[in-house]
């Protein structure tokens, strides 16, 4: 599976795997056990090198002959960038944590539990066990399950390079189609995700077409804060409407201070589904992803009256 | 100016890390590789982008493991790595340095079938079998991890694995057999 729409087609074309594979034999690829080893290499061979996570992205890309390099740099054996941990607040998240850590991790049920729910949803237990959050990030599909819950969760990123660590705010992540705000030779090494506070719930809705190994067709993840059907604070993102996961600061203003009912609900999720700009591509039509946006919304909001 | 500032970063990062050897850098087409395949240790040359999946098969002619899709979608190429199931189509071979490999060829012991592969036979689970051996992969990752799982719990233990004959009903009664009987 690829995010890429023409890919399926193409595969028709393309001699035999093991033929495919054979670019990949022509590469290199350096596997640092540092993350100074890792940066060391990025400098000196910047976009000449492509970095390797879990390779479920992109070793799809490269069987497919859609992508090839003369170098890659392997981090899995990177164990720094590894682990879940409170830091009070916050929850820090390493760039290499599988989905597979994430579902079990208590941290993650307890304090962002929206993110486990989405990771529960991507591939199935082969591509968890391998496909990393950072992955998920950097890889930059409008798609990407984990990036809603995000976006939602006004997360932030943790990029270093020989320059240094520097944090970028996840809804200033991504400036367009597949493009982000890092340089060609930075590595994502966290997420950092605020805690729920009191009163705060976190929620997540997927529909793609079967329940696992599913892109979705569009992604919705929601933080709320409530008290007695009155909404006090909301932010609402989606995956699979726009170039990249977006936020409905449209929506979320509307349904600032209201008080939840039948009428504000089909109001707020009618107001939702002109909000989003999906396209028509070979998984779902735009007609059908703003009236799945709607009824999503509508699913969610009811949840917390 | 411009080879200048190259020299010297490269200078300054050999100061920085002293295990990285430069020359040893430049277009290394092949790389020695140690890990352990069914209990037994193994050693191969390979291209370090090769995948898990054509190692196995060609370096080490383990064919058991199938490739169906080469793509992630079907399970065919799954084997258990230090004790998670993953596809072999999708893992290159650098990341399997000391790594700790299961495949289907492992499963049985000593002559002796695994009790997955037992009931695989009894239910009737493998017809055209390309899927199987993934299958049995998953569900022993399975097994190893929750001995008495759920109807549920296969299915989903499972979802990342097609069959187009069974209708998956007699690979779930299968793997909920060797379950009980263990
Ligand atoms: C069968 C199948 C089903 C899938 N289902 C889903 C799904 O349901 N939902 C979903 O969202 N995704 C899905 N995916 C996509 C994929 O599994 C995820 O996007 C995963 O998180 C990618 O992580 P990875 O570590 O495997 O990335 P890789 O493939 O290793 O890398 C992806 C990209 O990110 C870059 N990169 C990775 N880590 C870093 C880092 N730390 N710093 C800088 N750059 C980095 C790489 O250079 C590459 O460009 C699926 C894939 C397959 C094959
Ligand atoms: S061949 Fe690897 S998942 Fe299909
Ligand atoms: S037995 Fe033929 S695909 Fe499963």
């Amino acid at each position: 599976m690829s995010f890429s729409p023409s890919l399926g087609f193409a595969k028709l074309f393309l001699p035999s795997p093991s033929l495919l594979n054979f670019m990949a034999l022509d590469s290199t690829a350096f596997s640092p056990t540092s993350l100074d080893e890792a940066y060391e290499l990025l400098t000196r061979f910047v976009s000449q090198a492509k970095i390797i996570a879990g390779g479920t992205d992109l070793m799809v890309l490269m069987n497919a002959r859609q992508l090839n390099a003369e170098r890659f740099i392997d981090i899995w054996a990177l164990n720094e960038l590894r682990g879940i941990s409170d830091e009070g607040e916050t929850i820090r998240i390493g760039a290499l944590t599988t989905y597979t850590q994430l579902i079990k991790s208590p941290l993650i049920q307890l304090h962002a539990p929206a993110l486990a729910e989405a990771s529960r949803t991507i591939g199935a237990i082969q591509i968890q066990n391998r496909g990393t959050i950072g992955g998920n990030i950097v890889n930059a599909s409008p798609a990407g399950d984990s990036l809603p819950v995000l976006a939602a969760f006004d997360a932030e990123v943790e990029v270093g390079s020989v320059r240094g660590v520097r944090r970028i705010g996840f809804n200033e992540f991504y400036t367009g189609y597949r493009k982000t705000v890092m340089a060609a030779d930075e590595i994502v090494l966290a997420v950092r995700a605020p805690k729920l506070k009191p009163g705060e719930r976190s929620f997540f809705y997927k529909v793609g077409t079967r329940r696992a190994q599913a892109i979705s067709k569009i992604v919705m993840a929601v933080k709320a804060k409530t008290t007695d059907g009155m909404i006090n604070s909301i932010n609402i993102s989606l995956g699979s409407v726009a170039p990249t996961v977006i936020r409905a600061p449209q929506t979320e203003s509307l349904l600032a201070n209201a008080t939840l009912n039948d009428e504000v609900i089909w109001q707020a999720a009618t107001h939702l589904s002109k909000e989003v700009s999906p396209i028509t591509d070979m998984r779902s039509t735009e007609h059908y992803r703003r009236k799945v946006a709607r009824n999503a919304l509508a699913k969610i909001l009811s949840q917390m009256v | 100016m411009c080879i200048v500032s190259v020299i010297s970063v490269i200078s300054v990062a050999k100061n920085v890390c002293p295990n990285l050897v430069w020359s040893d850098l430049e277009a290394k087409k092949s790389m020695k590789l140690n890990f352990r395949v069914n209990g037994v240790e193994r050693e191969i040359d390979a291209p370090p982008m090769k995948r898990l999946l054509d190692a196995l098969r060609e370096d080490l002619r383990l064919t058991g493991t199938k490739e169906g899709c080469g793509e992630g979608e079907c399970g065919a190429c799954s084997v258990i790595v230090d004790g998670e199931a993953l596809n072999s189509c999708l893992a290159p071979v650098c990341q399997m340095q000391n790594a700790n490999i299961i495949t289907v060829e492992g499963l049985a012991r000593d002559g002796k079938l695994d009790p997955l592969q037992q009931a695989f036979l009894e239910c009737g689970a493998a017809q055209c079998g390309i899927c199987t051996p993934g299958m049995l992969i998953a569900a022993r990752a399975l097994l190893d991890a929750n001995r008495r799982p759920s109807r549920d719990e296969i299915k989903e233990a499972i979802a990342g694995n097609l069959c187009r004959c069974t209708g998956y009903v007699k690979i779930i009664d299968a793997i909920e057999q060797a379950a009980s009987a263990a």
